[in-house]
């Protein structure tokens, strides 16, 4: 696309100089100034990160200083009770907690979030798509202190009323949690997967048609394996959610550090023991206080483990479809 | 004619005619199910709002509608009291008001910024990649660890008295900035990247500097982009409650706050206490508290959704200029020598319109040659 | 617009389409208009595609090569706003119509696509994936083989039968989707510019196999280079933009069908001539 000069008559004089008066004063500095200010702007970013992790680290130190216990006693610790005489301060009530949320919410969220996103990449017509997306989006806008009420007023007295008669349900229990935070990141394993799916290529679509498969075929036999690396990816970020979720595990699981397998019990996550800790009458300094930090490091480092994972994968995948 | 060979092909189309109907149906029934939860949702808030009395029968529709009306009105101009008859929100919904526009000045500026460093100045390399893949682990990090961040940093500013925020609605103000961060930086990125290359280069070619053509252009028409994104990222602001429960928004504040110094609550944070008394009254005013919340929320979302549509981007792009012709970025850009501000800020005829209008000559000029 | 009483008789060919002497056809499209929502692509298209003979269909581009291609093994079906009129026929029987089912016609009709698109998955399975979901009752490690020695691959990739598909060239990538096409045993292949993804050397070899599967299938190629055409195949169709409607946009039409050194030799209508010469396109 170069034009060329013979069409443009060239001038016979140049045009007198006043008229292009170099640029104003303000203008340059513009041009000084915007860039290191958005640069900063930039760095900000950087900083909340290193503020995390130093933040974390330094208070997560004095936590072990200040209660005197090591590190394996912390990780490897079954007993989290900092009232008792020792205080025991055992990380692995807290982690059993979050693990048993993250996977009965992964039992509900990822098959129907996946079969969604499978209907919304290969079977909806493009009018409905239109519609349901934004829907969806609204749906994973809806903050998670509402499904944390949701879980009081209506999941645990259903459950009551179903399971009571047969077998004895807490007013906080994991179950009641599992399922409404699991409703809770559907959309988000729904989204994500479908931007998953969508980027197939065609052309896989259309080879496999060409060779006489039905939709269904297409759909779990050629698009579900080809974007597969993709849609783990997406299920590892939903995960790595629930794992961070506070409000809604709060609200319906409960603060009671114990491992136990029925789900009909209390349990407590590490980031409902971080409030927990925050809302109780622990003196700033002290080993209980500072236990908040160090469970809210062993927080961040698992989330921030699988987001990595995930990130890497969905890499990789958009690479294979460049 | 069909061949020999056929005879070894059992296609057995009618089961998997069969297979594949089940499977759509399970497919249209698991994606309806947020509809379902939606419905169910939104059908026990309610009712459980209008739980307290007066209770007029349930097929009174007008008569519920207008209890239900008058129910908000009284819990949003009341503050926070033992009695649940007359316990409201008054407090919290001015305090998340204050925290909404605290974090959309401080968060839609650095974030705007960030991303325009990361498109258009960083040089890309390792320290792009860096800044890049920080923000997009940023954005996974739980909220309240954000809290945890927020209390040492702003509440307490590592111990330093005399920088400490405290129980300020600053505090807040900043933890929740932070958080919604990274969305505004990736909003505001895939934003800039959907302007067309051609309205870039256009402009650089008519001796624009490049702040020139960001200003003038890129920015303008990447606008309505921007706006969306960071809507979603305030409505997700408005919304958060465990960090603030870490920065001190408290749940006996009786006044509002009258700056941005004072003490303060928010709307999520009296909604997790009122949820969590134990008299029963007190879960009705929970309930309006919700539909108060995702009233807020809900019309943030239209706004941004609509901003998405042609017709928004196109109410956007004028709305944009009219602000221009006030003599806000226009004026200048009425001057600037760059030649296309007039040609970028008139709204086109599409949602493209300011690519065609500058991509047009430059078009023509290839055609002539 | 399904086909009606009367069955598409294969030696009752319309004036635009000449039968080929010595052979019947297979493919059938009588007065056929395609639109994409509001926009026509084709323009009353009739056209008889004889049997085992390698048929091209050359034109500018946006003429609706790939449109008329993949008409015939409802390809389109798939593209929303996708619209046709007229009558289709393939071996007698309708090809459009709700009462035909699309999946059991393009086991039959196969396709071959413009840029090579293994499924990500091992050679072998690519290979035998069609066959599978079609329901295959006999041996598919011989069915495999069998497919990839006629697709001019298997020294190539006997070794190899386990790597991903998406290992190979892109000429060894487009053999494997026609081996892949031919273990399903189709009667048609329709290849939509097979080769314009594809170095020289990988489109000689390409181009020699077509010649070879000849004899057991009915090939229609759809491309853009005429000295391709000219090589292959036995049959041109030579398909032209029609003049502009009220709307500025044209719709492709058949100009021309003819034995290949007739049509390239001696063209009878002035606008394939123009085509062939360079004039336009």
């Amino acid at each position: 696309m170069t034009q060329s000069p013979q069409t443009t008559p060239i001038s016979p004089e140049p045009p007198p100089r006043r008229s292009w008066a170099g640029r104003s004063r303000l203008q340059s500095a513009q041009e000084f100034v915007v860039p290191p200010l958005i640069f900063v702007c930039a760095l900000i970013t950087v900083l909340t990160t290193v503020g995390i992790v130093f933040v974390l680290g330094l208070e997560t130190v004095r936590f072990f200083r200040v209660a005197g216990i090591g590190l394996f006693e912390f990780l490897g610790g079954a007993t989290l009770n900092p009232k008792a005489d020792p205080p025991r301060y055992g990380i692995l009530p807290l982690l059993w907690g979050t693990f048993v949320i993250a996977f009965g919410s992964s039992l509900i969220a990822l098959p129907i979030g996946l079969l969604s996103a499978i209907f919304l990449s290969e079977y909806a017509p493009r009018g409905l798509r239109a519609v349901l997306k934004p829907a969806l989006e609204l749906l994973a806008g809806i903050p998670t202190i509402v499904y944390g009420y949701l879980a009081l007023l209506l999941v645990t007295p259903v459950l009551k009323a179903v399971l009571e008669p047969a077998i004895r349900v807490e007013f906080y229990n994991a179950l009641s949690a599992c399922i409404v935070v699991g409703v809770m990141i559907i959309p988000m394993v729904s989204s994500l997967s479908e931007d998953v799916l969508s980027a197939v290529p065609r052309g896989l679509r259309e080879a496999a048609y060409g060779l006489g498969a039905t939709k269904f075929e297409v759909a779990t036999r050629v698009v579900l394996p080809a974007g597969l690396s993709g849609v783990l990816a997406s299920f590892l970020l939903a995960i790595s959610r629930a794992v961070g979720e506070t409000m809604a595990v709060l609200l319906a699981a409960g603060v009671k550090p114990q491992i136990v397998l029925n789900p009909l019990r209390s349990v407590e996550t590490m980031t409902a023991y971080i409030v927990n800790v925050m809302k109780g009458e622990a003196a700033v300094g002290s080993a209980e206080h500072l236990s908040l930090y160090a469970v809210g490091m062993a927080l961040f480092a698992i989330t921030l483990a699988m987001n990595i994972v995930s990130g890497i994968i969905l890499k990789h995948f958009r690479e294979e479809y460049e | 004619m069909s061949r020999a060979s056929d005879a070894l092909y059992r296609p057995r189309r009618g089961l998997r005619r069969a297979l594949g109907a089940g499977f759509a149906g399970l497919c249209l029934a698991a994606t309806l199910s947020g509809v379902v939860v939606l419905v169910v949702l939104l059908g026990a808030v309610l009712v459980k709002a209008l739980a307290l009395p007066p209770n007029p029968p349930w097929f009174a529709v007008g008569e519920q509608l207008r209890e239900l009306a008058a129910f908000l009105s009284r819990i949003a101009s009341s503050t926070n009291s033992p009695n649940p008859e007359l316990a409201g929100f008054k407090a919290g919904i001015i305090g998340s008001l204050w925290l909404l526009l605290l974090v959309a000045l401080i968060a839609i500026p650095v974030g705007v910024g960030a991303g325009l460093y990361l498109e258009e100045y960083a040089p890309a390399g390792r320290l792009r990649r860096a800044i890049q893949t920080n923000i997009a682990n940023l954005a996974g990090v739980p909220s309240i660890v954000y809290g945890i961040l927020g209390l040492v940093v702003f509440s307490r500013a590592f111990g330093f008295q005399a920088l400490a925020l405290g129980k300020m609605l600053w505090a807040g103000a900043l933890t929740l900035s932070l958080l919604v961060l990274p969305i505004v930086v990736i909003a505001t990125q895939e934003a800039l990247r959907a302007v067309p290359p051609s309205l870039r280069q256009a402009a650089l070619a008519l001796g624009a500097t490049r702040w020139q053509v960001i200003r003038d252009h890129v920015l303008p028409s990447a606008l309505p982009g921007i706006l969306t994104g960071t809507i979603l990222a305030l409505s997700r602001a408005i919304g958060e409650t465990a960090p603030l429960l870490m920065v001190g928004a408290a749940n006996s504040i009786l006044f509002p706050p009258s700056g941005p110094s004072d003490y303060y609550t928010a709307l999520p944070v009296e909604i997790y206490n009122f949820a969590t008394l134990p008299r029963e009254e007190f879960r009705s005013v929970a309930a309006g508290g919700i539909l108060i919340l995702l009233g807020i929320l809900l019309s943030m979302n239209a706004v941004a959704i609509f901003l998405r549509t042609p017709t928004g981007q196109r109410a956007a792009s004028r709305a944009i200029a009219q602000l221009g012709r006030l003599g806000w970025s226009g004026r200048r850009a009425g001057r600037s020598r760059t030649g296309l501000a007039s040609a970028v800020v008139v709204p086109g005829p599409g949602a493209s319109g300011p690519d065609s209008e500058v991509a047009q000559p430059t078009d023509q000029g290839g055609a002539e040659s | 617009m399904s086909l009606d009483q009367q069955p598409i008789v294969s030696r009752n060919p319309s004036p635009a389409a000449p039968p080929a002497p010595g052979a019947d056809a297979v493919l059938v499209a009588r007065d056929l208009s395609v639109w994409y929502g509001s926009t026509q692509a084709l323009r009353g298209v009739s056209i008889a595609i004889p049997r085992n003979r390698i048929t091209a269909l050359i034109g500018p581009s946006g003429c609706g090569k790939s449109t008329l291609l993949r008409c015939f093994n409802r390809m389109n079906d798939l593209i929303p706003g996708f619209r046709m009129e007229g009558q289709l026929g393939f071996d007698g029987d309708p090809v459009a119509g709700p009462e035909v089912d699309p999946v059991t016609l393009r086991r039959r009709v196969g396709m071959v696509f413009q840029k090579p698109n293994p499924f990500p998955k091992t050679v072998y399975h690519n290979v035998a994936w069609g066959a599978r979901i079609n329901g295959y009752t006999g041996d598919l490690d011989e069915l495999v083989e069998r497919s990839l020695r006629r697709a001019a691959l298997w020294d190539e990739v006997k070794d190899k039968l386990n790597r991903s598909g998406l290992d190979l060239s892109g000429g060894q990538q487009q053999r494997l989707c026609i081996a892949r096409t031919l273990a399903v045993e189709p009667e048609v292949i329709l290849m939509d510019e097979p080769c314009s993804a594809l170095d020289p050397i990988s489109t000689a070899r390409v181009e020699d196999l077509m010649e070879d599967l000849k004899a057991e299938y009915t090939i229609v190629i759809v491309t853009h280079n005429m000295q391709q055409a000219r090589r292959v195949s036995d049959m041109t169709a030579c398909l032209m933009l029609d003049e502009a409607r009220g709307n500025g946009h044209r719709p492709g039409v058949l100009a021309e069908f003819s034995p290949t050194d007739v049509l390239f030799t001696t063209p009878k209508d002035p606008r394939t001539e123009a085509y062939i010469t360079g004039r336009i396109g």
